[in-house]
């Protein structure tokens, strides 16, 4: 960054919080453009697996699709329902929305490219993305509306329950690792096995459990009982239009990106490389996360919707004992000699 | 008065002033809000105090879980507010008491000249790892008391569990086990008939 240093030097102390504003922007930038396009994805992708073709019409192959969608929304009228607690009624898409975005500040997307390399990086983490439900409940409250409430107090449920069985499995990867630090666990699965030495293989139960644990923390289908168009017309945001309707959008698919990541970061190696001849970069990283996020999609193609009870049973009574018996399993396993991580 | 000063009277002032917002908001729903706002800025004070274990393990687990399943409560509850501050006036000077008593104590333990070193953070390394640190005591000096916080929490949460379990007769409830067993030939009856001639 030598290239900098005249404009370091003509700004001063205004520096550092211009420089870090600007690193934000050139995190949240790319995000919302990934979130855009991960929208056309996503119509594409179910599209395909419904023969169907998806959204073609605006701009080539469907491309400005996502565009045209955002300047429709920003375009609507914002309703208010009479009745609805207006201040944390406006306030509750900005709750989605700022967890979503502040858990991006600690994420590593290659081995320098880090906002902040802090050492309770995973807890922070943990942190934010527990922050997120305040959003849905505060919604569904103030809306004054059945439907919006129903879904909100399932979502709240749903949610608080699966971050047991995701925090658990993020434990047996933390003692893996032996480190919070999202940078040093991905250095933990560094070795000259390259896919080997990833901790998908001696924590492949965890990798699933996290993995079906993130599509039921961020609302996403078979797990999507929150909104559940077919029971509650569409949940916790039925009462909202335009901007506000699109910020929760936001909200969810930035989630759903950040799962994506971290699934690779923990799980998947991050910027390494699967194999040990090529050279580790982002560009690996980006590579997990998409196809991580195809697992997203095809889900969502693929399974028909959990009912409410099952879904409580399969995060109460299956994930939460398998984790515990995990976190048993690796710290004896860590003991003994086989442990090769 | 440098930055780190400003930061902390910003967090005490939004602490303060959500605290007194948890007591006079007419809305429970607005106190239980208003406390977690406390709750945030409680973190951001620790977190100036370089704790930042605790800071996010109050995030964490007070904020993105206690005080969810209180709102989740809060919301179902059909609060009367009229009929909740009938005793108002009557026991203001026993609760004005204790909140007064309450100041003194603190003045007086705060106020010290022996616990005014203790509020500064120390200064640590950059690599300095609060959480491994607090591990590591909790594991080796502290590791008997640590244990039994958890054995008492552990059976607080049975007890709980048990006094909510009430076993009711004629209680409809599925076996989800059963349900999965379930084969064709339980639940389906094949008919082979003959078919009939229209006009006979």
């Amino acid at each position: 960054m030598e290239w900098l240093l005249p404009i370091q030097n003509l700004l001063g102390s205004a520096w550092l919080p211009i420089w870090t504003v600007v690193k934000i922007m050139l995190i949240v930038g790319p995000l919302m453009i990934g979130v855009a396009y991960l929208t056309l994805a996503e119509r594409k992708v179910i599209g395909w697996m419904q023969s169907r073709i998806g959204p073609n019409r605006v701009g080539y192959f469907g491309l400005l699709q996502p565009l045209a969608d955002g300047l429709k929304l920003l375009m609507k009228e914002i309703i208010i329902p009479s009745g609805s607690n207006k201040l944390l009624f406006v306030i509750a898409p900005i709750m989605v929305l700022m967890p979503a975005l502040a858990a991006w500040a600690v994420i590593p997307f290659s081995a320098e490219l880090v906002l902040t390399n802090v050492n309770a990086g995973l807890l922070y983490i943990l942190a934010m993305t527990s922050l997120g439900v305040y959003g849905v409940i505060i919604a569904g409250w103030a809306s004054n509306s059945k439907y919006a409430f129903l879904g909100c107090l399932r979502s709240a449920a749903q949610i608080v329950s699966y971050e047991i069985a995701m925090g658990f499995a993020l434990v047996t990867v933390l003692m893996a690792a032996q480190s919070l630090n999202l940078g040093d666990i991905v250095r933990g699965q560094h070795g000259q096995y390259g896919m080997l030495n990833w901790y998908i293989i001696p924590l492949f139960p965890m990798f699933i459990v996290y993995l079906i644990s993130g599509v039921a923390e961020t609302n996403r289908a078979p797990f999507d009982v929150a909104e559940g168009e077919s029971e509650i017309v569409a949940g916790f945001h039925v009462e909202y239009s335009g901007m506000g309707f699109a910020l929760f959008f936001l909200g969810e698919y930035a989630n759903m990106i950040l799962i994506a990541f971290l699934t690779s970061i923990m799980f998947l190696g991050g910027w390494l490389s699967p194999v040990p001849f090529l050279p580790d970069s982002i560009v690996w990283m980006l590579a997990k996360v998409a196809f991580v996020l195809f697992l997203f999609l095809w889900f969502r193609a693929t399974f028909p919707r959990y009912r409410y009870d099952q879904l409580m049973r399969l995060g109460w009574k299956v994930f939460i004992p398998v984790t515990l018996v995990w976190v048993v399993v690796v710290g004896a396993w860590m003991q003994t000699p086989y442990w090769l991580w | 008065m440098n930055f780190v000063d400003v930061v902390f009277y910003l967090f005490a002032t939004i602490t303060l002033l959500a605290g007194v917002g948890v007591v006079v908001a007419r809305n429970p729903v607005h106190a239980a809000l208003f406390l977690v706002l406390a709750f945030c800025s409680g973190a951001g004070i620790w977190m100036l105090l370089e704790a930042e274990f605790l800071a996010i393990a109050l995030i964490l687990v007070y904020v993105g879980a206690v005080m969810v399943l209180f709102l989740f409560v809060v919301m179902m509850l059909d609060v009367n507010l009229v009929q909740l501050r009938e005793g108002f006036w009557r026991w203001f000077p026993f609760g004005a008491l204790l909140a007064g008593l309450m100041v003194f104590e603190m003045i007086w333990v705060l106020g010290s000249s022996q616990t005014s070193e203790l509020s500064k953070a120390v200064a640590h390394a950059p690599d300095y790892s609060n959480t491994k640190e607090l591990g590591r005591l909790l594991y080796t000096h502290y590791v008997y008391p640590f244990e039994l916080a958890a054995v008492i929490l552990l059976v607080a949460m049975v007890a709980a569990i048990a006094l909510t379990l009430r076993r009711r007769a004629g209680v409809k409830s599925q076996n989800i086990s059963k349900q999965v067993k379930v084969k064709k030939a339980d639940r389906l009856r094949i008919v082979s008939m003959k078919s009939e001639p229209k006009n006979q």
